[in-house]
């Protein structure tokens, strides 16, 4: 039977839409046991297939070059990328730098440097094109249940 | 003798955000294992300066998604100290339910998801085999569990909304506290077989270091002095006097010291120095595995999370008997002032220092987390295990490595946001 294959990526955030996923399984997991497969989820398993992704769930805003080639790999790679939560969407609250006056950035500037951070802080959506969004802070259980239903009928594992 | 290597493990699994380790090993020697903190900053004590003080609790919540509520309620007290705030009783209840709850959830995460492989010997808990599947679901109720107390009382289990400085801005539902405390003691007994196995694995790794926690008197990991391995009592307010920050320079995060040692914190140090505070229940039906503590084994982390969930469980099912009734917002006369928050979040100590101005905008604010805390001791302890792994294969070395790490269980998310700048 097929299975969705998906992925839950991170980047610049603390990680509250992930753990909100987590969240959601603690309840839904007997359901979507046998209908999802989980190709990438850092959080909790060392796997880390990218490779043919139906959905990738991206949290996190991009702060560092290494941020931004993650992400565009899991672009080239998943034939839908959904946007989750506020960082991710909007940047806030993880591009607060962005904000801060010219004294304090001028004193963060070696920081970012060394760590070869990007001049600002972004939403994925300023580098990649995103084929969803779910929005908040963290995500809301049921926005979730509601996005990876309509993924399964999407992509043929469950009838509609 | 092993020759000369290099082990490099990047983008650690199964702990809270990213880390990665470098150890090189020259001379039948480890020269050096850094533990290094991928998280990136996000700068929050910078971001703090300058924002209305009752906008702090919320920002600061999104320091970490894991141990949100932690943080939450540490700004809080720290502002509430500043402004001479008194919570009422019924607060207190309902901070210390919210905090059983986060707990309770987060060592269900660590124990049944991160650790549980380690002992089952499996990539993760996906992996489970057939008799073993029961923990994944086990896992999955106890993690609910935790998380039906905190949205009870807080409205969410990350990012709560209902905590207010002072005061909550509702109160529970007396259909849903008898729903929660039905549940609570429904999945109860679920931890007995999580401790079994836990107890009955042979992890093991013991160095005595200095353990410090705030002692509570009722274990609800918010109230009372701190107290280390040596009996001595420290304040909240005087924490920081005895801490040395210490810079690590290929890390995005920090460590320190305390009293000029390494040390730990986190759920091993609060039953070495307060195990008597737990619940008479738990105490009762855990008598056993409480004769372990103190311990200088760090596995014993593990058990101490496990023995931590039962106390949740327990002091919990006492507080939702609470009478619950709506309450006066209290006065909030801003002044400049200082204030100190202190509280076990589930890894361990969390300060916060906070400066207002008359205002009544964040002039600094300062904190320290608890990974910060025990990177030191970590680093030395990978240093040593590694030292006495040399002639293993690297596979087994790296396997081990890990597997100490998340005795640890280090929250990277919030090791990185500090970068400590001396302000002028």
């Amino acid at each position: 039977m097929k299975k969705l294959s998906i992925g839950i990526f991170s980047f610049t955030c603390d990680e509250g839409c992930s753990m909100q996923i987590l969240e959601v399984f603690n309840n839904k997991f007997k359901e979507w046991e046998n209908l999802i497969e989980i190709k990438h989820f850092r959080l909790i398993s060392p796997r880390k297939d990218i490779e043919k992704l139906d959905v990738a769930f991206v949290e996190g805003a991009i702060s560092t070059k290494r941020d931004l080639e993650g992400l565009k790999k899991v672009r080239e790679t998943s034939k839908k990328v959904i946007a989750i939560g506020s960082c991710a969407i909007n940047g806030f609250p993880s591009n607060q730098r962005n904000f801060f006056d010219k004294k304090v950035k001028q004193k963060i500037k070696p920081f970012l440097k060394k760590f070869n951070h990007l001049e600002n802080v972004e939403p994925i959506k300023k580098f990649i094109s995103v084929d969803g969004e779910i929005n908040g802070c963290p995500i809301s259980e049921d926005d979730f249940i509601k996005v990876l239903e309509d993924c399964l009928i999407e992509f043929g594992v469950k009838d509609a | 003798m092993h020759k000369d290597f290099d082990l490099k493990i990047e983008n650690m699994s199964k702990i809270e955000g990213h880390a990665s380790l470098e150890i090189k090993v020259r001379n039948g020697a480890v020269e050096s294992a850094k533990l290094i903190v991928g998280e990136n900053k996000r700068f929050y004590e910078e971001a703090m300066r300058g924002k209305p003080f009752s906008t702090i609790p919320q920002m600061v919540s999104r320091i970490c998604g894991t141990c949100s509520i932690a943080h939450l309620t540490c700004a809080t007290e720290a502002i509430e100290k500043a402004l001479d705030i008194k919570p009422s009783k019924q607060t207190l209840v309902l901070r210390k339910l919210a905090t059983l709850g986060t707990i309770l959830r987060d060592h269900a995460m660590h124990l049944y998801f991160f650790v549980l492989p380690d002992i089952f010997r499996k990539p993760s808990v996906f992996e489970f085999d057939k008799a073993q599947h029961k923990f994944l679901h086990d896992g999955f109720s106890l993690k609910a569990a935790g998380n039906k107390i905190t949205k009870l009382v807080a409205g969410r289990a990350i990012h709560a909304i209902y905590s207010q400085i002072g005061y909550f801005s509702k109160v529970p539902d007396k259909s849903k506290v008898k729903e929660t405390i039905a549940y609570l003691k429904n999945v109860r007994e679920k931890v007995f077989d999580l401790i079994d196995v836990i107890w009955n694995c042979d992890f093991s790794f013991k160095r005595k270091t200095n353990y410090v926690a705030l002692a509570d008197p009722s274990f609800a990991f918010l109230e009372g002095d701190l107290i280390d391995s040596y009996g001595d009592i420290i304040k909240e307010k005087d924490f920081s006097n005895h801490l040395n920050e210490i810079v690590i320079p290929y890390s995005q995060g920090e460590g320190y010291t305390f009293k000029g040692e390494e040390y730990f914190v986190g759920a091993l140090a609060r039953l070495n120095v307060n195990k008597k505070s737990l619940h008479e229940n738990t105490k009762k039906d855990l008598k056993k595995y409480l004769n372990v503590f103190p311990s200088s084994d760090i596995y014993h982390n593990n058990l101490a999370q496990a023995i931590e969930m039962l106390h949740c469980i327990d002091a919990s099912l006492d507080y939702l008997e609470f009478e619950f009734k709506k309450e006066k917002k209290p006065e909030i006369k801003i002044k400049k002032s200082n204030g100190v928050g202190v509280v076990e979040a589930p890894r361990g100590v969390l300060y916060y220092k906070l400066s207002i101005t008359k205002e009544g905008k964040i002039d600094f604010g300062t904190l320290v987390t608890p990974t910060a805390q025990n990177q030191i001791r970590m680093e030395n302890d990978i240093k040593l295990l590694v030292t006495k792994l040399l002639d293993k294969p690297e596979k087994e070395i790296q396997h081990e490595v890990e597997k100490l790490i998340r005795a640890y269980d280090p929250c990277m998310t919030c090791a990185s946001n500090f970068l400590k700048i001396k302000w002028i």
